[in-house]
């Protein structure tokens, strides 16, 4: 062998232990990154759904600029295909917070002629044009989203400042190289950056810093009784959005949720968890990864979301 | 509390970097059911016999047309040692700017080579490149050592020229390791193998859990870029103002005597501020608030120092860059810099040299800087900078050139001499304090 190899087995005590925590590591560059958006940035927003992601990306917003309020409104695309529960939680963590929330309603694009509703009734495929609308309105220049590369291949793919051109489309070839912790924030009029502060985590970390902080969530994440039909392996709840097919029997199961998304499309997986410690357990011992268990939307071909991604979807 | 290791892997195109990092992820059982059942119908579908682990990292639509690798992708995986984020840089010339991307924040780097064709003009100049960005550690991977029947000569001949390469870039011989692999059949990635029994190294992932971390040093000096100033202006806390950033380097305690930058301010800190309450000292990589004692004229872009061995602001550097742009960088040139949390203008007065890295010797004055060049220029800024040596302070002497009219990055810079052949005789960093933050 010509090169010596270092792999000297490393004792307790060495230098290994001076490593930095790994969720500290990941809340401080989250803390970064939300500081930076705020210097750069005339008109900020942070894309809120009420699910876990954008719950713990607006726990992260809180923490960067307290004492201060967060100096950003949220914006929640709602397809009218909600989970009580979700809107309930939404509102009260707006009220307690004393933030500014915009709704883009998917039924006011339908109900105006600017969208036709899907022979399949799902609507998340439809959130992107009120998305893309309402950033144009409101002139938004930088759009917080809890995206994480670890959810899928071309999430792996896109940077932490990733700029949308005037159709707010992402193009892959044209991504610019982020190096260090330098973001490159500028745009032109028009155009606009997405920023994922979470990149670099993945579910476990989320889940895990979601214990450490007591961060509170919507109560579908835990274990609850519920009705439920089998559709395509998955077990989806009754709901605006239509009910069973026929031979689609309703069960009632005890169930939780892993996404949050549009009800037609986004299953509940069978679950006794109900507790954040049980949640964790779960993830762990889990062999289905959280988008491909419970979101037929990321089924439909090889690259649904690069495809959903260019045309300026979250 | 499990460690953590920041690694890339580079190499030319067709060197099997995405069937390594694939080999990696389902070796390591970081691959879910799901995600194999879509690579194996995709498999299937493309008319393979057992699954391509490739498409598990090739992301986007045109790299799996294409069979190749675009962009920088980001996969993480643990084992019960360590966890890991692998930055997967992509072989084509065209994209070596993302290999620079993936490889600003690693601590070790494994590069590939195909043990039929050796080492390749690419796998020298992206030596160079890691080399430059002071990569502490690099791992060269002799992959396909199963189409050469596991022939000890041929490995051995392509891991001395490698080895030699290195370490006239600057890195000492005990930090560059050769391994012989298989990625498509696994020998030597997780396990050693016993198709190679004249190896005795470490298998890849043993040493990837097992290589040493250099921690930042703690006797580095204070840095903090001011990136936000917190004014809350409540009821609560009517005159609050706080100086938010991440610290770059060293650590901060309470009393500690500061300078403000480029201001030459001098001031006492009085409080270290997070939303989980006040700290007694707070070290490098950490978002904080830093209170001072004076209520001073502190904005976003200024830089908070040990008042002991603050860096002189300056408007005139010399750096070292890497050209990431389609177009051409000329003497002349205004552009825009962005240092820690401030964009300031600049211009090129001169291009000093090109570091030609199949020769490693210098070309000097050349006209331009094209993609993928790395060279030493001379920059004049509109505002003085307090910038340090990236060789002492990769946080703080690290910035980016920007194309004012498009916004496009158009290059990675680095302060100071980088090269033994662009004239200050220094080695390459490679004493486990580059680009570890």
């Amino acid at each position: 062998m010509t090169a010596e190899h270092t792999a000297e087995p490393v004792a307790p005590g060495s230098g290994q232990d001076a490593a930095i925590d790994n969720l500290a590591a990941l809340e401080s560059e989250a803390i970064h990154i939300f500081r930076e958006v705020a210097g750069e940035f005339d008109r900020p927003v942070i894309l809120f759904s009420g699910g876990k992601d954008s719950t713990v990306l607006l726990h992260l917003a809180i923490k960067a600029f307290w004492p201060a309020p967060v100096p950003f409104p949220l914006l929640h695309v709602d397809t009218g295909h909600n989970f009580d529960e979700v809107i309930e939680f939404r509102d009260r963590v707006v009220e307690k917070y004393g933030l500014r929330l915009v709704v883009a309603k998917v039924q006011d694009w339908i109900d105006d002629g600017r969208l036709t509703e899907r022979p399949d009734g799902t609507r998340n495929p439809l959130q992107t044009t009120p998305l893309l609308d309402t950033i144009g309105e409101h002139g938004f220049d930088a759009v917080f989203g809890g995206g994480r590369r670890d959810e899928e291949r071309a999430r792996a793919k896109e940077r932490i400042f990733s700029l949308r051109n005037a159709f707010g489309q992402w193009e892959p070839r044209r991504q610019r190289a982020e190096l260090w912790n330098l973001y490159n924030g500028r745009h032109r009029p028009g155009e606009h950056v997405r920023v994922f502060p979470l990149s670099n985590w993945t579910e476990f970390d989320v889940w895990n810093y979601i214990a450490r902080e007591k961060v509170e969530l919507p109560s579908i994440y835990f274990a609850h009784q519920r009705d439920v039909y089998l559709r395509d392996g998955m077990w989806l709840t009754e709901g605006p959005w239509g009910g069973p097919r026929d031979g689609e029997d309703v069960h009632t199961r005890t169930v939780r949720y892993r996404t949050v998304g549009d009800g037609s499309c986004t299953g509940a997986v069978e679950s006794t968890a109900t507790t954040i410690e049980e949640v964790i357990a779960e993830v762990q011992a889990s062999r289905l990864t959280e988008r491909g268990a419970t979101r037929a939307d990321d089924r439909m071909s090889e690259a649904a979301m690069e495809d959903r991604k260019r045309e300026g979807y979250f | 509390m499990s460690s953590l290791l920041r690694l890339a892997t580079a190499g030319s195109v067709d060197d099997g970097k995405s069937t390594l990092v694939g080999r990696l992820l389902y070796d390591t059982k970081s691959v879910l059911a799901d995600q194999l059942d879509a690579v194996t119908r995709a498999s299937v579908d493309r008319g393979l016999d057992t699954p391509d682990l490739s498409l598990l990292v090739d992301g986007l639509r045109s790299e799996r047309e294409q069979g190749i690798t675009i962009d920088v992708a980001y996969r993480y995986f643990a084992t019960p040692q360590r966890s890991f984020v692998l930055a997967d840089t992509p072989g084509h010339v065209q994209y070596t700017r993302n290999t620079v991307t993936g490889a600003s924040t690693a601590q070790l780097a494994v590069l590939l080579v195909d043990a039929r064709n050796g080492v390749l003009e690419q796998t020298r100049r992206h030596a160079a490149v890691l080399a430059m960005l002071g990569v502490p550690r690099l791992v060269l991977a002799v992959n396909k050592i199963d189409l050469v029947d596991y022939d000890e000569s041929t490995f051995e001949v392509i891991a001395k020229e490698f080895t030699d390469h290195a370490v006239s870039l600057g890195y000492p011989v005990g930090e560059v390791l050769s391994i012989p692999i298989s990625a498509l059949q696994g020998d030597n990635v997780v396990t050693r193998s016993e198709n190679t029994p004249w190896y005795t190294g470490p298998a890849l992932l043993e040493h990837l859990e097992t290589v040493p971390v250099a921690p930042d040093p703690h006797d580095a000096p204070f840095r903090l870029p001011v990136q936000y100033v917190i004014r809350p202006r409540t009821a609560d806390y009517p005159d609050y103002r706080g100086y938010a950033g991440q610290i770059a380097s060293g650590t901060v305690r309470p009393g500690d005597e500061v300078v403000v930058l480029p201001q030459g301010l001098r001031s006492t800190v009085t409080g270290i501020d997070t939303a989980d309450g006040p700290l007694g000292e707070a070290g490098s990589g950490n978002s904080v608030t830093v209170l001072l004692d004076d209520d001073l004229d502190i904005a976003r872009g200024d830089l908070i120092a040990s008042a002991g061995s603050a860096p002189e602001p300056t408007d005139e550097l010399s750096a070292t860059v890497c050209w990431l742009a389609n177009s051409a960088l000329r003497a002349g040139s205004r552009v825009l810099l962005k240092h820690g949390a401030k964009t300031v203008q600049a211009f090129v007065e001169e291009i000093v040299a090109r570091f030609d890295e199949q020769q490693l010797r210098a070309v000097q004055a050349p006209e331009s800087l094209e993609l993928n060049h790395i060279g030493q220029v001379r920059l004049r800024t509109s505002e003085p900078l307090p910038a340090d040596d990236y060789r002492t302070s990769p946080r703080t002497g690290s910035f980016l050139i920007i194309d004012p009219k498009d916004g496009d990055t158009l290059a990675a810079g680095l302060v100071g001499v980088g090269f033994p052949a662009l004239g200050d005789g220094q080695a390459a960093s490679t004493d486990g304090q580059g680009a570890t933050g």
